[in-house]
C-alpha cells in the first residue's frame, strides 16, 4: 500500500507547527506526536531557542527550515496573525499549509489563497480540523481513535460531523484511506473537486464519502465535475443544512444561504442527477457505502 | 451580515456615492410622521433585514402628502420575513429611462473579488446570469488591485462610452469594498440618467472582520439582534433561533446542523441551532440551557455532544447545574453523548435522573416524543 498521496501528501513529511507555544498549538503538538506525525520544528515569534514536547522552537520559518528541512506547516496562530503567519509559510514554500485557525477575515483569506496558488503551495482550510492519514499520522486536531485506515477517503465541511460519520463506519468496519476537512469559511484554499481530483488516481481510494452543508456552490460544482469526467468510483454525500433558514450563519462563516444561493436542496439535487448516493442521516452513509462496495 | 438599506446607503454617502435625496423614519413617528421636506414624487420603502420586500408591497408611491401618510400607514403594518419595518425610509422619486446592475462580491468560487455589470437592472442577479451576454463580470487579482481600466470596462460595457462619474463610482464602491471587508456590495437598480445614482443598496460585511472595523459608528439596527441573539453572542455560541419546539444544543456547527436536520426528519420541530463550540466547559453548557430555555418556548431539549477536545464528564456537569432550571420549566432532557470520558459523563448524568444515548437517531426520536 503507498503511504503517501502525490498532490496532497508527501512520503516524506516534515511538519513545522506555526503557533507551537500557544494552548492549541502546544495540545496539539503533543497529540499529533503521539500518533506518528514527523513534526520537526515550532513557530513562534519571540519563543525562539525553546522546547515543546521536546520539539525545538524558531522565530522564523526560514531558521526553521534551514536547520530541521521542514516542508509543511500546520497553523494555529489566532486570526488577526494567521495572514502572515501563512504568508510566511508560503514565502518559504511550505506545502502543504493546514490552516486550523478560526476567524480568519475573507479578505486576507482570498490574498493569501492566491499567492498560495501562485507559488505552487498547498492550502487547506482555514476553519478546518487537518487530516488524518489514518495508523500513519496527522495533520490536524482529529481525535484519532475514532478512525482506521482502510479503502475509502471522507472528504468534508465541518468537524465534529465528520468524526461522527468516521466513527460509525469503523463500527461497521470501513477504515479510511484518507479523512480531509476542506474547511468551514467563506473562502477555502482545496475543495472537493480538489481532491476528488487527486483521489482519481489513488489505487488504495475505492469510494468516496463528501460531507457538505449550506452555503456557497462547491457541493453543485463537483457534482458537475462527476457527471462530466466520468468520476470513476463511487460517491455518497451527506448535505447538512435541509432546514436551516436563508440568510443566517449557520455556524461556520461559509454555512450560509444567501442570494438564493447555497440551499441543501440544490446540493442535493445536482449530487442525485451525477449518480451520487445521498444519505440523509448520517448513520445512513455506512448504509449507501454498504450498497456500492 | 447582511446591512439594511438605509444602513448600506449610510455607508455609501461616506464613501461619496451619490443616492437619492431622503429622509429615515423611525418606529414611534409612524403614528404622527413628519412632514417631508422633499419633492414629491417620494419613494416610500419599508427597511426589512429580509428580501422580498417588493413582492410584498412595502415599497409604494406617493404623489403628495395624502398619499405619503396613507403609504407609511399600510407599509408600517406589513411583514417581511416575519417582521415589521423598523424604519421607513422616504427617497424623492429619480426619473430614469433605464435602470443598471453593479456590484463587487468576493467571489467564493474564483476566491477573488468580481466586479459585475448588467444593463439589466431591477431584477435578480441570478436571473441575469440566464440571460446570455447581459451580464459582464470583471476579476480583480487580490495580489495587484484594482486598477482603472476596470472602471472604463464597466462605463464602455454599460454606456458604450467612457463617463467620468461612473468611472468614479466604480472606483468608490471598489474602495468601500475594500476598507470595509466586504462580501457583497450592490447597487440594484443603478440609474444613471445625469448622473449615476443609487436607488437600493445591499451590503454584506464579514462577520470575521468585525474587530478590525468600527461598524457600530453608522449601523445600529443590522447590529440589533434579539436578546437571545445578544447573549449567545457575548458569550460566544453561535445560536440562530427556529419556529419550533425542541431545543437544540450540539459542539460543532455541521454537527448541529446535522442534529437540527434530524429532529426534522423524524418529524419534529427544532426550536433554535445552537453550537457552543469545541472543548466547552461545565459553565458554558449550564449557560447555553439557560440561554435557550429562557429566550425560547421549547417543551423539550436535545443536546448532542461527539467530544473530541471537549470532554462529556464537563458536559454532564453543566447538564446537571442546569437541573432545576429544566425542572421548573418542565422542559424534558434528551442527552446523547460520545467521546472522550463518556463513560463518566453518562454516569454523572444518569446518577441525576436523565436519559442518555449513544445512539443520535435514537436521541432525536426520544427528543420528540410528548410523553416523558
Amino acid at each position: 500500500m503507498r503511504d503517501d498521496i502525490p498532490g496532497l501528501l508527501p512520503k516524506n513529511l516534515r511538519l513545522l507547527v506555526q503557533g507551537i507555544t500557544g494552548k492549541e498549538g502546544s495540545f496539539h503538538t503533543k497529540m499529533m506526536l503521539d500518533y506518528g506525525t514527523n513534526i520537526v520544528a515550532g513557530v513562534t515569534p519571540g519563543k525562539g531557542g525553546s522546547y515543546i514536547h521536546g520539539v525545538p522552537v524558531y522565530d522564523t520559518i526560514a531558521e526553521a527550515v534551514e536547520e530541521s528541512e521542514a516542508n509543511s506547516s500546520i497553523i494555529f496562530v489566532p486570526a488577526r496573525f494567521a495572514y502572515d503567519a501563512a504568508m510566511e509559510a508560503i514565502y518559504n514554500r511550505l506545502s502543504p499549509i493546514v490552516i486550523i485557525t478560526e476567524g480568519i477575515p475573507a479578505h486576507d483569506t482570498v490574498k493569501l489563497v492566491n499567492a498560495a496558488a501562485k507559488y505552487n503551495v498547498r492550502v487547506i482550510g482555514p476553519n478546518t480540523p487537518g487530516l488524518i492519514f489514518p495508523n500513519k499520522y496527522k495533520i490536524g486536531i482529529l481525535p484519532d481513535r475514532y478512525f482506521d485506515e482502510g479503502a475509502v477517503a471522507v472528504v468534508s465541511r465541518s468537524g465534529t460531523l465528520t468524526y461522527e460519520i468516521s466513527m460509525s463506519m469503523v463500527n461497521r468496519g470501513f477504515g479510511q484511506r484518507i479523512v480531509i476537512g476542506c474547511g468551514g469559511d467563506y473562502i477555502i484554499g482545496t475543495n472537493f473537486i480538489d481532491i476528488l481530483e487527486i483521489l482519481r488516481r489513488d489505487l488504495e481510494t475505492k469510494a468516496i464519502v463528501v460531507i457538505g452543508e449550506i452555503g456557497g456552490d462547491d457541493e453543485e460544482r463537483l457534482a458537475d465535475y462527476i457527471m462530466h469526467t466520468n468520476y470513476p468510483k463511487p460517491v455518497v454525500a451527506y448535505v447538512a443544512g435541509r432546514s436551516a433558514p436563508p440568510g443566517k450563519r449557520m455556524g461556520h462563516a461559509g454555512a450560509i444561504i444567501s442570494g438564493g444561493m447555497g440551499s441543501a436542496e440544490s446540493k442535493i439535487n445536482k449530487f442525485k442527477e451525477a449518480g451520487v448516493r445521498i444519505a440523509y442521516r448520517p448513520s445512513e452513509v455506512v448504509e449507501k457505502l454498504m450498497e456500492v462496495i | 451580515m447582511y446591512l439594511i438599506e438605509y444602513e448600506g446607503k449610510q455607508l455609501f454617502v461616506k464613501y461619496g456615492i451619490k443616492i437619492p435625496d431622503s429622509m429615515i423614519i423611525s418606529r414611534d413617528e409612524y403614528v404622527d410622521p413628519p412632514k417631508p421636506s422633499l419633492n414629491y414624487p417620494l419613494v416610500v420603502k419599508g427597511q426589512y433585514p429580509y428580501g422580498g420586500r417588493g413582492k410584498s408591497g412595502a415599497v409604494k408611491i406617493a404623489n403628495n402628502y395624502e398619499e405619503y401618510i396613507e403609504a407609511i400607514n399600510s407599509i408600517a403594518h406589513i411583514s417581511v420575513g416575519g417582521v415589521k419595518p423598523r424604519y421607513i425610509l422616504i427617497e424623492e422619486f429619480v426619473p430614469h429611462e433605464k435602470e443598471y446592475y453593479l456590484s463587487i462580491i468576493m467571489s467564493r468560487k474564483d476566491k477573488k473579488p468580481v466586479i459585475l455589470v448588467s444593463k439589466y437592472g431591477g431584477i435578480d442577479v441570478e436571473e441575469l446570469a440566464g440571460k446570455p451576454g447581459s451580464l459582464m463580470s470583471l476579476e480583480i487579482d487580490p495580489l495587484i488591485g484594482y486598477s482603472d481600466y476596470h472602471a472604463k470596462m464597466v462605463s464602455k460595457f454599460l454606456l458604450n462610452r467612457l463617463d467620468k462619474e461612473l468611472m468614479d463610482m466604480v472606483r468608490r464602491l471598489y474602495r468601500l469594498f475594500i476598507e470595509n471587508d466586504v462580501l457583497l456590495v450592490e447597487i440594484n437598480p443603478l440609474s444613471i440618467n445625469e448622473s449615476p445614482i443609487a436607488l437600493d443598496s445591499k451590503v454584506m460585511l464579514d462577520d470575521n472582520a468585525y474587530y478590525r472595523h468600527d461598524y457600530t459608528q453608522y449601523i445600529e439596527y443590522s447590529m440589533l439582534a434579539s436578546k437571545g441573539e445578544q447573549i449567545a453572542r457575548k458569550h460566544g455560541f453561535s445560536f440562530v433561533p427556529l419556529d419550533g419546539d425542541i431545543g437544540v444544543i450540539g459542539n460543532g456547527a455541521g454537527l448541529v446542523m446535522a442534529t437540527v436536520d434530524l429532529v426534522n426528519y423524524y418529524g419534529g420541530s427544532p426550536a433554535c441551532f445552537l453550537d457552543v463550540g469545541g472543548g466547552a466547559s461545565s459553565e458554558r453548557i449550564q449557560r447555553a440551557i439557560e440561554v435557550i430555555a429562557n429566550e425560547l418556548n421549547i417543551r423539550s431539549l436535545l443536546i448532542n455532544i461527539f467530544a473530541g477536545i471537549t470532554r462529556c464528564d464537563e458536559v454532564a456537569r453543566g447538564i446537571v447545574q442546569a437541573k432545576k432550571l429544566l425542572e421548573e420549566m418542565g422542559i424534558k432532557v434528551v442527552v446523547r453523548l460520545v467521546g472522550t470520558n463518556e463513560d463518566l459523563g453518562a454516569s454523572i448524568l444518569r446518577d441525576a435522573g436523565f436519559k442518555v444515548y449513544k445512539e443520535m437517531d435514537v436521541a432525536a426520536m426520544e427528543a420528540i416524543k410528548n410523553e416523558g
